[in-house]
């Protein structure tokens, strides 16, 4: 009699579910699979901007091109990568530090939470344009700092090349995103209670044991999601890169590559097979990411 | 498409008129380098309207060239008729030839022949007259008229000239204690900058066009990599490390707080350096770009805008009755006088009130009338990917990871791949 009544039930809450997801299927079937499917209908034919509706299927054509032909679409694969990893690495690191400084009882830590999530704030656009003035190699505000303590004796072009100015461009992602993971960090660090510390004290463990065998298990699942977002947000680069570099193919990311036949070139066939081949990138990328840190969502159940 | 453009348009007015039977609503999208062009275009276009009881519905295109060449192409490809003149660049004819209604059936031959041959003839595209030309421009050589004379030297006619007198000069300074003086700023960046800058290089060695009108891909030339080479010594001596990031802003900004002894730019750099907040006021001379060698070709790369009817217009009569009186000796003169426009019609070059605003004007007629114009006719579709492979190799001289003569070689291979496609 019970099990039935439950079975019953949990049918109602099956068929809510459906109802209140419903919209949202909806939303996500107009703005993110209708285009999707439109993408990857686009690589597999010779559509070219400025007449989208007349056009020839032409196979597998735009992927062996970039396979095997476009050497500039792997130096973006490549660019992609390196920015991706360099940036997310870093802002992890940085990020996590910041949380867990701000978590400890200090003076003014309301003034220094908010004052963190200024450069997150910032649009990228505008915080490229503001690097870009401080890289600059006549009036940049870093020459200036490294001539005065005699660091350099020349000023240096950091956007001039394609090595330094993807470093460049590294250091103004950390700047910008390390808030991010600050902020989600000490959202997870709060949720510790307070007692398990305690008994650390007691037993006297090294903060470093504690760091590693408590605090880092517990923000485990958080630090993950951020990780994700971040990796997803670092791959598909492009306003600053955009932006910042000197826009040469030697620097350009997948987005940037993708960009650039679709709009200038008006390939619309080839753009479309670079954005669904950014597309399982990402893909791949987050199921790597699930299975190498084993986070089971359903578990955690807060998610 | 209709909201979209509503919400790109950031400049957006209406002006209801009287009764008149023949009333129509010209939307015409135009805008240039700043607010002051944009009034400009908008009041001829609203003397316009009320002469001859219209509307006119304005919309500010983007001031990026690559947005706003998006944002027609949504426009164009979408079939719609919100549009019905566009301010198109001098690279786009071939571009928007299907989009564009013929002005042949507007404007016969006496009317073409009152403007620039050259620019017309880009702008007819397999005899379809796409755009009317509004105003052209040329690269120019910027120069300092009062440290020439401090320093008693005269204005180059060669590049190697330039690099002495620029080195000359920038040393000078430096020990004198002005550490951010520099030779010679212009637009290294990879965008479309650099395709002027480099096919200025290029023609003034003789070294051909890139792409020849008959399809010839001619670049991979001794001349062509002798231009090359010289513009690649530049970067670090006469010219910052950074140049290679340069636009035209980045150089007009060295270039406008003094320190810079020479400048490549469009001729709009005259007014702002002119204009009475300019430090450099009074300072400055402008020249054609020098020759390669002694028997080298001055010359500047051919810009400009033009006025092409949307083949969907609803209009397109009193559309192209519009673009008549924007490009009207009146109003050219006017614009030519306020906003240093170069005029598209030759008469206006021997006007004794243009010339007393741009003393320039009159000297460089020849240089405006021969300006090299880069390969887009020929590529007409394919304009881009050519742009692009001719940027991003001259980049990589410039920033030294690849030789010239490699440079050219690739650039070669490359573009006769994408020639098969013409």
């Amino acid at each position: 009699m019970a099990k039935i009544q439950r079975t019953k039930l949990s049918k109602e809450r099956i068929r809510s579910a459906w109802i209140f997801l419903t919209p949202m299927f909806i939303c996500l079937a107009v703005v993110a699979i209708y285009p999707l499917i439109t993408t990857i209908n686009y690589s597999f034919t010779d559509a070219r901007l400025g007449d989208l509706y007349n056009y020839n299927y032409v196979g597998w054509f735009h992927y062996e091109t970039l396979f095997f032909y476009d050497e500039w679409w792997w130096v973006s694969v490549k660019n992609t990568f390196i920015f991706s990893f360099f940036s997310v690495f870093f802002e992890t690191i940085i990020g996590v530090t910041f949380a867990l400084i701000l978590n400890n009882n200090m003076p003014a830590r309301g003034i220094v939470r908010a004052a963190i999530l200024i450069p997150w704030a910032i649009p990228t656009i505008v915080n490229a344009k503001m690097f870009q003035w401080m890289f600059n190699q006549q009036f940049g505000v870093f020459n200036e700092i490294l001539m005065d303590l005699s660091i350099i004796s020349e000023p240096i072009a950091f956007l001039a090349y394609p090595d330094s100015s993807m470093a460049a461009a590294i250091i103004v992602d950390v700047w910008k995103t390390t808030p991010f993971i600050t902020l989600l960090t000490l959202a997870a660090l709060q949720m510790i209670p307070t007692d398990i510390y305690e008994s650390t004290r007691i037993d006297g463990v090294s903060s470093w044991k504690v760091f590693w065998n408590i605090t880092l298990p517990l923000i485990k699942p958080t630090l993950v999601i951020a990780i994700i977002f971040r990796t997803l947000d670092a791959l598909r680069v492009f306003d600053l890169l955009y932006v910042l570099t000197t826009n040469s193919r030697e620097t350009a990311s997948m987005s940037v590559y993708a960009r650039q036949w679709l709009v200038d070139f008006m390939e619309v066939g080839q753009g479309s097979a670079a954005s669904t081949l950014l597309f399982a990138f990402l893909t791949i990328a987050t199921i790597l990411y699930l299975i190498i840190t084993k986070t089971s969502f359903d578990r955690q159940g807060v998610y | 498409m209709k909201l979209s453009l509503k919400i790109i348009a950031t400049f957006f007015v209406a002006l209801m008129m009287s009764f008149n039977v023949f009333a129509a609503k010209i939307t015409i999208t135009m805008g240039g380098d700043d607010e002051r062009a944009m009034r400009e275009h908008y009041r001829f276009a609203l003397d316009w309207a009320e002469k001859n009881g219209h509307e006119i519905g304005y919309v500010y295109r983007p001031a990026s060239a690559t947005d706003t060449l998006n944002l027609y192409q949504q426009i164009c490809s979408s079939g719609s008729s919100d549009i019905d003149i566009f301010m198109i660049d001098v690279i786009w004819p071939g571009i928007f030839a299907d989009c564009a209604y013929d002005l042949n059936n507007i404007f016969d031959d006496a009317h073409k022949a009152d403007f620039f041959e050259g620019i017309v003839g880009n702008n007819t595209v397999g005899g379809k007259y796409v755009a009317v030309p509004y105003f052209t421009d040329a690269g120019l050589l910027y120069y300092r008229t009062d440290l020439l004379d401090k320093y008693g030297k005269s204005p180059p006619s060669t590049w190697s000239e330039l690099a002495e007198t620029a080195q000359f000069i920038q040393d000078k300074e430096r020990a004198a204690g002005n550490a951010k003086m520099q030779g010679f700023v212009w637009q290294g960046a990879a965008y479309e900058g650099l395709t002027c800058d480099g096919i200025e290089w290029v023609n003034s060695f003789g070294g051909g066009n890139i792409i020849e009108a008959d399809g010839t891909v001619s670049i991979n030339n001794p001349n062509a990599i002798a231009a090359l080479k010289t513009a690649a010594s530049w970067v670090g001596t006469i010219s910052p490390e950074d140049v290679v990031t340069y636009k035209e802003e980045d150089a007009r900004g060295v270039w406008q707080t003094g320190n810079a002894v020479f400048m490549r730019n469009w001729p709009y750099a005259w007014s702002r350096s002119q204009a009475d907040d300019s430090p450099i006021k009074d300072n400055v001379g402008a020249m054609a770009l020098p020759g390669g060698g002694s028997d080298g070709k001055m010359t500047g790369a051919l810009g400009g805008w033009q006025l092409m009817v949307n083949k969907n217009s609803k209009n397109p009569e009193i559309a192209a009755d519009l673009i008549r009186h924007m490009t009207s000796v009146e109003v050219m003169k006017t614009k030519a006088i306020d906003t240093s426009n170069l005029p598209t019609r030759p008469v206006l070059y021997d006007d004794p009130d243009v010339k007393a605003a741009n003393p320039f004007f009159g000297m460089l007629f020849d240089t405006f009338n021969n300006a090299v114009a880069r390969p887009s006719t020929v590529s007409h579709k394919y304009y881009g990917q050519v742009s692009n492979v001719f940027f991003n190799e001259v980049h990589s001289v410039l920033t030294g990871s690849k030789s010239a003569e490699d440079a050219a070689a690739a650039m070669e291979k490359d573009l006769k791949a994408l020639s098969r496609k013409f």
